[in-house]
């Protein structure tokens, strides 16, 4: 899904989204528009390339390295490629109470791969993260904007043989 | 005991709607507070009702209010504290994604008190489905009138701009918020000057909790001294409780401050009890950065009287037998948990959420995970047990901001409380490192 330095551009509409979002913030503060034009860029490119970054930098009229800086400090970003749908599974401590681990290594197993990895035919990419504030409703993973919640083995099946289609 | 403030229209259908909202009586306390109130007049009110902030600290809200500075010419905002990241704590996703309405109503009349005619809600980037809840409920209100440019034919103008995190708890505490919304890391500031007088863009800025925030409409619908006359003392109204854990109905729960906590997790109301053939060992009640107690001291007090849910009673005691209302992150625990690998796993959440400008938490969350590591895998030794505890007093109040201490108290109590536990996995390392294994001895189960 990469594009070349060269066509590194927004969608027409991503594009109009863009400039709505950094009109919000104050005259002069348009760096505050960053993290929104970030989220905005992985979901047109996946991942956050050294190119989009720049484009984000040039758009917002700051220097690479202040874009750079804040895409490595926020979990969210992708800064390799990812698979075709990234599985955010949270590990803290009160989604484990609800059976978390458990399920955990089932969902490794049945991808065949560890954290950070990427399945071979690069649907799934799998990333641990830490307390979703859907602790109530655990085990939990997010993929993309979706919560899926009540993990079982069986809903995991589920799920993958959905997205597998 | 059951007052509701915040949930009484949660079961509505359509509530999420403006027209739904509406007719349950929304936006009546921005009519009133723009028509018939001074912005100082509902800042009163929220004085008197002594609402405490329901973040974590704690602090009064109005008081907070109070000290915004308020130089000519400079814009003031109110920033919404949307970040919820604190494990165990998932209340504001819970509310907002149920009824957006309760808190764009409560930031509107929060703006007008402050004066702040660009305010924000900073929800953590997670939640984007929630975000577009959000931004679907502010063009309905404006639609209305009820935002926007002269409100209410009042003359008084206000914005509301949701923004998204990326993933990073420190963006919960209120200077890293206010980092991460400029567009940087988010890495807590300094202290002095505090947001009051130099927040965001350097203008006076208030942070409050989106709890916090929602409970302004029923204040000024109802009266400060009608919130005050909820609850117990310094711990007045209602407060939302995320349970999780071993419980037979883990959720979101509105309790008026001052149930017993024995009540609350074991009515049939609110968590229902432990999960069948089960017994309570141990309880977190305010997120995950307040210390945990065992079984004996969270339904009682150390002199045998029961413990309330009030900011007071649960940190009745001090951290020898007490612990802190925080959050409401009311997190279960059964005989079947292993403190010591939970104690790990919160340890591990604080090692990776620590922004690293201070050495005390940068390294010292590090070496309390990689220690606590060892102890859990069967590779401790007696020695590692006093080791935690000094990193851990070492970090705490040693830092620009609390996650430092937020991340040594759950181990200093854990030891504190369970010290045999950790014992146990030192002196049995091959029993203790069974699938499952949890130490059998002398607990207090309740
Ligand atoms: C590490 C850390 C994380 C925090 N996370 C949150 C959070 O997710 N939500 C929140 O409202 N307050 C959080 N707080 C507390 C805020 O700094 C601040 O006190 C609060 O937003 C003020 O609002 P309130 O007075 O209405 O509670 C956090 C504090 C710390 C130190
Ligand atoms: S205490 Fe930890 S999280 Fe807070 S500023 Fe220091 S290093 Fe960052
Ligand atoms: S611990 Fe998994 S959502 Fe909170």
């Amino acid at each position: 899904m990469t594009e070349t330095s060269t066509t590194v551009e927004f969608t027409p509409e991503r594009l109009t989204i863009a400039q709505e979002m950094i009109a919000r913030y104050p005259q002069g503060r348009q760096k505050s528009a960053l993290l929104p034009l970030l989220h905005l860029a992985q979901e047109q490119w996946g991942w956050l390339s050294p190119e989009v970054m720049d484009y984000i930098g040039r758009m917002l009229d700051i220097q690479a390295i202040e874009v750079y800086e804040v895409a490595t400090f926020y979990t969210m970003f992708h800064l390799n490629p990812v698979g075709k749908h990234v599985i955010e599974y949270c590990r803290t401590g009160p989604c484990c109470l609800m059976g978390g681990e458990e399920v955990y290594d089932y969902l490794k197993q049945k991808l065949g791969v560890k954290a950070g990895e990427t399945t071979a035919d690069q649907k799934f990419t799998l990333k641990e993260v830490e307390c979703l504030a859907a602790c109530g409703m655990g085990p939990v993973f997010q993929i993309r904007e979706q919560y899926y919640m009540h993990l079982t083995k069986e809903r995991v099946d589920e799920i993958i043989e959905e997205l597998s289609r | 005991m059951g007052k509701k403030i915040l949930l009484e229209h949660i079961n509505v259908p359509g509530i999420e709607t403006f027209d739904v909202y509406r007719k349950q009586g929304g936006y009546t306390a921005v009519e009133k507070a723009i028509k018939t109130m001074s912005p100082d007049g509902v800042v009163d009110e929220v004085k008197k009702a002594g609402i405490r902030g329901r973040g974590g600290a704690g602090f009064p809200m109005g008081m907070k209010w109070s000290f915004l500075a308020k130089p000519e010419g400079v814009p003031r905002y109110l920033v919404c504290n949307a970040d919820e990241s604190e494990p165990g704590t998932f209340k504001d996703h819970y509310l907002m994604k149920n009824i957006p309405h309760l808190l764009i109503e409560g930031m509107i009349i929060s703006s007008y008190a402050l004066g702040a005619n660009k305010s924000f809600i900073y929800v953590r980037g997670e939640l984007m489905y929630v975000i577009r809840i959000l931004e679907k409920a502010i063009a309905e209100a404006k639609a209305a009138g009820f935002l926007g440019k002269n409100i209410l034919g009042s003359g008084y103008d206000l914005e509301l701009v949701v923004h998204p995190g990326g993933g990073a708890y420190i963006c919960g505490e209120e200077t890293a918020l206010l980092e991460s919304l400029e567009g940087k890391r988010g890495n807590p500031r300094n202290k002095p000057p505090f947001p009051a007088v130099k927040g965001l863009y350097q203008c006076p800025t208030v942070v409050n909790n989106v709890e916090s925030i929602a409970t302004a409409a029923w204040i000024v619908n109802n009266g400060g001294d009608a919130y005050a006359a909820i609850g117990i003392g310094r711990s007045s109204g209602t407060k939302l409780i995320s349970a999780s854990g071993h419980i037979k109905k883990p959720g979101v729960y509105e309790i008026e401050l001052g149930v017993p906590v024995e009540e609350f997790l074991y009515s049939d109301e609110w968590c229902g009890g432990i999960r069948d053939g089960h017994h309570l060992k141990a309880l977190v009640a305010g997120g995950s950065s307040v210390p945990i107690l065992p079984a004996n001291l969270i339904t009682k007090l150390a002199n045998g009287e029961p413990r309330l849910m009030t900011y007071e009673s649960l940190s009745e005691g001090g951290f020898q037998t007490g612990t802190m209302l925080g959050s409401g992150g009311f997190i279960v625990f059964d005989e079947t948990a292993c403190i010591v690998r939970n104690t790990w796993n919160f340890s591990r959440f604080y090692h990776h959420e620590s922004c690293g400008q201070c050495s005390p938490c940068r390294e010292g969350t590090g070496w309390m995970e990689k220690v606590l590591h060892r102890i859990e895998y069967g590779h401790g030794s007696m020695h590692d047990i006093d080791l935690l505890v000094d990193v851990a007093k070492k970090i705490e109040g040693n830092t620009i901001c609390p996650l430092g201490d937020a991340a040594a108290w759950p181990v200093a109590s854990a030891i504190r409380h369970f010290r045999d536990e950790f014992e146990w996995h030192i002196t049995h390392p091959s029993e203790a490192t069974q699938p499952g294994a949890v130490f059998k001895g002398e607990m207090a189960l309740v």
